[in-house]
């Protein structure tokens, strides 16, 4: 069971929100404050390729993000209800329709690709409810064991 | 939203240092991105603070766009207040180079944060991005090119 889940509009104004709520649970799990820099951009990945795949796709259904600690590390995972393709550059301004034409400039698997590099367990699956990334880092040993969020 | 109360304006209790990232989260909401831009030397200085992510990115897309349109083509962009880029962001500096390359300009960065040289080092942008621990450094650089 998750210690903490959040559920989002996906809109890009929200992304930062679900970072804070990610970093602040991650510091109260005992993640280390070295790897806070990692969990926030990690996170922030996960959920921007999360509002972009809901707002082609389906923009009335939220994007999840629970958050748990247990067996010495922290864990992230980023639900989104569509099926995830590349990581577009960015979206309107009004946050819903992923920005086309030269704003994307990055190839797709950009973002997936970001977030291997800041998590040393990253695991991404598709299934019914839709995309699956989850994220963990490990916990700091004076706080690991049973510490509340 | 679910999952916690994050309206602007809340009371004190949501303005504790010890339970969220970076201090008051209602106090931050108000200022996500500033952008700023000035001449030195005859380089487009951009000044950048504040986090550039999926939502923030396009204005400073916007800002780029509208340079190269009016003509300025040799860009320095200071990064030093940055507190925050991720992969949107870095589209944003990409297309940008992309931008004034077309015109044969210059696209180069400020920055000595860690945490920001991070994701440019993970991407392998490194390479792609001049990168400079001062603003003067970077016009040197630039006007040495010349």
């Amino acid at each position: 069971m998750a210690t903490v889940e959040v559920t989002f509009t996906p809109l890009a104004a929200h992304v930062r929100t679900a970072r804070l709520v990610a970093t602040a649970v991650a510091r109260r799990s005992g993640v280390a404050e070295s790897l806070m820099d990692e969990v926030r951009l990690a996170v922030g990945e996960a959920c921007s390729r999360a509002v972009e795949t809901h707002a082609s796709q389906c923009p009335d259904e939220p994007v999840r993000v629970a958050l748990s600690s247990e067996a010495g590390r922290f864990e992230i995972e980023v639900i989104n209800a569509g099926v995830s393709g590349g990581l577009g550059a960015g979206t309107t301004d009004d946050g819903l329709v992923p920005r086309q034409g030269d704003g994307n400039v990055m190839p797709p698997g950009f973002s997936l690709a970001v977030i291997a590099g800041l998590a040393d367990d990253v695991q991404i699956s598709e299934t019914e409810a839709g995309t699956s990334v989850k994220m963990s880092w490990p916990l700091s040993g004076s706080l690991a064991a049973g510490s509340p969020a | 939203m679910r999952g916690g109360s994050i309206a602007p304006g809340a009371p004190d209790e949501m303005c504790s240092a010890d339970g969220w990232d970076n201090g008051c989260m209602a106090q931050e909401e108000s200022v996500d991105l500033k952008l700023d831009h000035h001449n030195k030397d005859g380089i487009e200085i951009v000044d950048v603070e504040g986090e550039i992510d999926v939502y923030t990115a396009p204005r400073l897309r916007e800002l780029l766009i509208d340079l190269v349109n009016n003509g300025n083509y040799q860009l320095v962009v200071n990064m030093e207040k940055v507190e925050f880029l991720d992969s949107t962001g870095l589209g944003v500096l990409v297309g940008g180079l992309k931008r004034v390359r077309a015109h044969d300009g210059s696209l180069d960065l400020v920055c000595t944060q860690e945490r920001i040289l991070k994701i440019f080092r993970i991407t392998g942008l490194t390479k792609v991005f001049g990168i400079h621990d001062t603003v003067d450094e970077a016009i040197a650089h630039r006007k040495s090119e010349k």
